[in-house]
């Protein structure tokens, strides 16, 4: 990074003011933004549906689709949103039922890492291209990237909007839901699809590779923590957007990726949550029942 | 609806399973409103099955089935269905409301503004006794509990017609009568019918109205008293089979081979 030569100051706003005089902070923190927003609800759902391994063998699939972009000279967005539509949308048709399909979605997830390797060997040019894709590339988001990303993102918002109900029930409780004539079979393509659109804009910021720790890891820490399901987007939306945020800011500062910092605030929540969390939690909620009680004064007798 | 008509289910020969492979075959047998009936028959004998027409997910290869004087068809009010296996495990930290509440509303498209779905879910959670377990978290509720909240799910829509899948598994005896007697007081107090597969029947057998017992791809119903003799099953059969009643009325079926495989 370039810009490694900035100081940080203790005053919060000049800092920020003197972050936003830039043009590709603005992009960044804007496309991040939208980014966090999204990925934290969806990932709600890819953790509620355990498909969180389908999400990630979609952001492999989205690999092919940018490196062959990259070689039709096209924005790599657009790839990852073909191949990651089209990728989504096979593994809900044919095997709808979330059981015994992690062996398939593996097979599909190696062969297009291996088609993505060979665009990019097919593609002669410079290999920041692969690497942002990989990686994520956040700093150097154009204002027209910007643009999709925030319309892609509002597509999404609009999509869970609409199906949120009957997309919670199914994924909560699949055949009662099936029993009582939802359209568990269209609500499985539409999630693939939001799961597609979120990881092709996702991948700017964390690109393929680190896709899980916007998509995944916040969810997964937030359904730790609530217990309903709006509080846990909301609590999931909060940490992907600090972890973005904080990212963006520290990164600006210090000459290292944004995609490191992102994922080790991410992964800092995940350790608070998995081993600090868990050991005070019990304590506060376990309210003891007649019978606890009673077996409890059993054994002291 | 149908509140008049007392005739729920209506089975005249029918046969159930798959085109290359039949699960069972002349199945013909009455429910009537109000009546608490238990089906029972090994592993794989095609108890789920039965459930599976009722609910319109399979469709019978021969025969004919009525349920509410009409074919069965997918999504059906009248019908309050709990699966053997739900999605829900210990990672499930969702609150038990949310989830009745979700089955009263979950059909809907868009977000729920008024509360009307929470007072809702509320009553079926008090109706099975569980309101105290309306904010705990499903991943931390006991086998016996969570099969409450399933019940309440099922009830929430205020069905006439429970279909209950091995409800009674995995509990310890004494949640295993506090259950049924539960399902039976549902029955009782709502003039619901409640079909629900056990393993066992002794539990149940104090309460049932009726029996369907399938085995080796044949279906028997009646009176618990009338099928589970030696003679009735023996002349279903066509083999020896014997009925045996210890002392305290518990009831022992000896000669129908329990044949694994997937219902």
């Amino acid at each position: 990074m370039v810009m490694n030569r900035m100081t940080f100051s203790i005053n919060l706003i000049a800092d920020l003011q003197e972050i936003f005089r830039y043009q590709f902070m603005q992009h960044a923190v804007e496309a991040g933004t939208v980014v966090a927003i999204v990925a934290g609800i969806v990932g709600y759902f890819v953790v509620l549906r355990r498909s969180s391994f389908a999400a990630h063998a979609l952001s492999h699939v989205g690999f092919a689709g940018a490196a062959g972009a990259v070689l039709f000279a096209v924005s790599p967005v657009y790839g990852l949103l073909l191949f990651t539509g089209v990728g989504g949308s096979a593994m809900a048709v044919l095997s709808p039922r979330a059981a015994n399909r992690d062996v398939h979605i593996g097979t599909v997830l190696a062969f297009m890492l291996g088609l993505g390797v060979l665009f990019i060997s097919l593609y002669a040019g410079n290999s920041t291209q692969t690497y942002s894709i990989l990686f994520g590339e956040i700093l150097g988001i154009s204002s027209s990237d910007v643009l999709l990303t925030l319309a892609a993102g509002a597509v999404i918002l609009a999509a869970v909007a609409i199906v949120y109900r009957p997309l919670l029930f199914s994924s909560l409780d699949e055949d009662v839901a099936e029993a009582r004539g939802m359209p568990t079979f269209l609500l499985g393509i539409v999630f693939m699809l939001l799961v597609a659109i979120a990881t092709s804009i996702a991948v700017q910021v964390v690109g393929v590779l680190l896709i899980f720790s916007l998509m995944v890891t916040p969810a997964a820490i937030a359904q730790q923590l609530a217990k309903r399901p709006q509080t846990a987007m909301i609590v999931s939306v909060a940490i992907a957007l600090v972890a973005t945020w904080l990212g963006l800011f520290v990164a600006y500062y210090e000459p290292y990726p944004v995609s490191f910092f992102i994922t080790t605030i991410v992964f800092s929540f995940y350790l608070l949550i998995r081993f600090v969390y868990r050991k005070i939690k019990p304590l506060k909620m376990y309210k003891p029942t007649f019978e606890d009680t009673q077996s409890q004064r059993w054994t002291k007798e | 609806m149908s509140t008049t008509v007392s005739e729920i289910i209506a089975a005249r020969n029918v046969t159930a399973g798959y085109p290359d492979s039949t699960v069972w075959r002349g199945a013909s047998f009455n429910i009537n409103r109000g009546e608490f009936v238990s089906i029972i028959g090994p592993n794989g004998a095609g108890k789920t099955t039965l459930f599976r027409l009722l609910l319109g997910l399979q469709r019978p290869l021969g025969g004919s089935i009525e349920i509410f004087n009409a074919p069965p068809r997918r999504g059906n009010p009248l019908i309050g269905y709990v699966p053997q296996r739900h999605g829900i495990d210990s990672e499930t930290n969702i609150e038990s409301l949310e989830l009745v509440r979700l089955a009263l509303s979950g059909k809907h498209w868009g977000f729920s503004l008024s509360g009307r779905d929470r007072k809702v879910a509320l009553g079926a959670l008090r109706a099975v006794g569980s309101e105290e377990l309306a904010h705990r978290s499903l991943n931390a509720l006991s086998g016996g509990e969570l099969q409450r909240i399933f019940l309440a799910e099922a009830l929430v829509s205020s069905p006439e017609l429970l279909l209950l899948d091995e409800p009674l598994s995995n509990l310890d005896l004494k949640r295993e009568k506090d259950l049924v007697q539960l399902v039976n007081s549902v029955v009782r107090s709502r003039n619901v019918t409640a079909l629900l597969i056990a393993h066992d029947i002794n539990p149940l057998l104090p309460f049932l109205d009726k029996v369907i017992f399938i085995a080796n791809g044949k279906v028997a119903t009646g009176k618990p008293d009338e099928v589970l003799t030696s003679e009735s099953l023996t002349a279903l059969y066509g083999v020896p089979v014997e009925v045996l009643r210890d002392s305290r009325g518990n009831v022992a079926i000896i000669g129908i081979d329990e044949h694994h495989g997937d219902e």
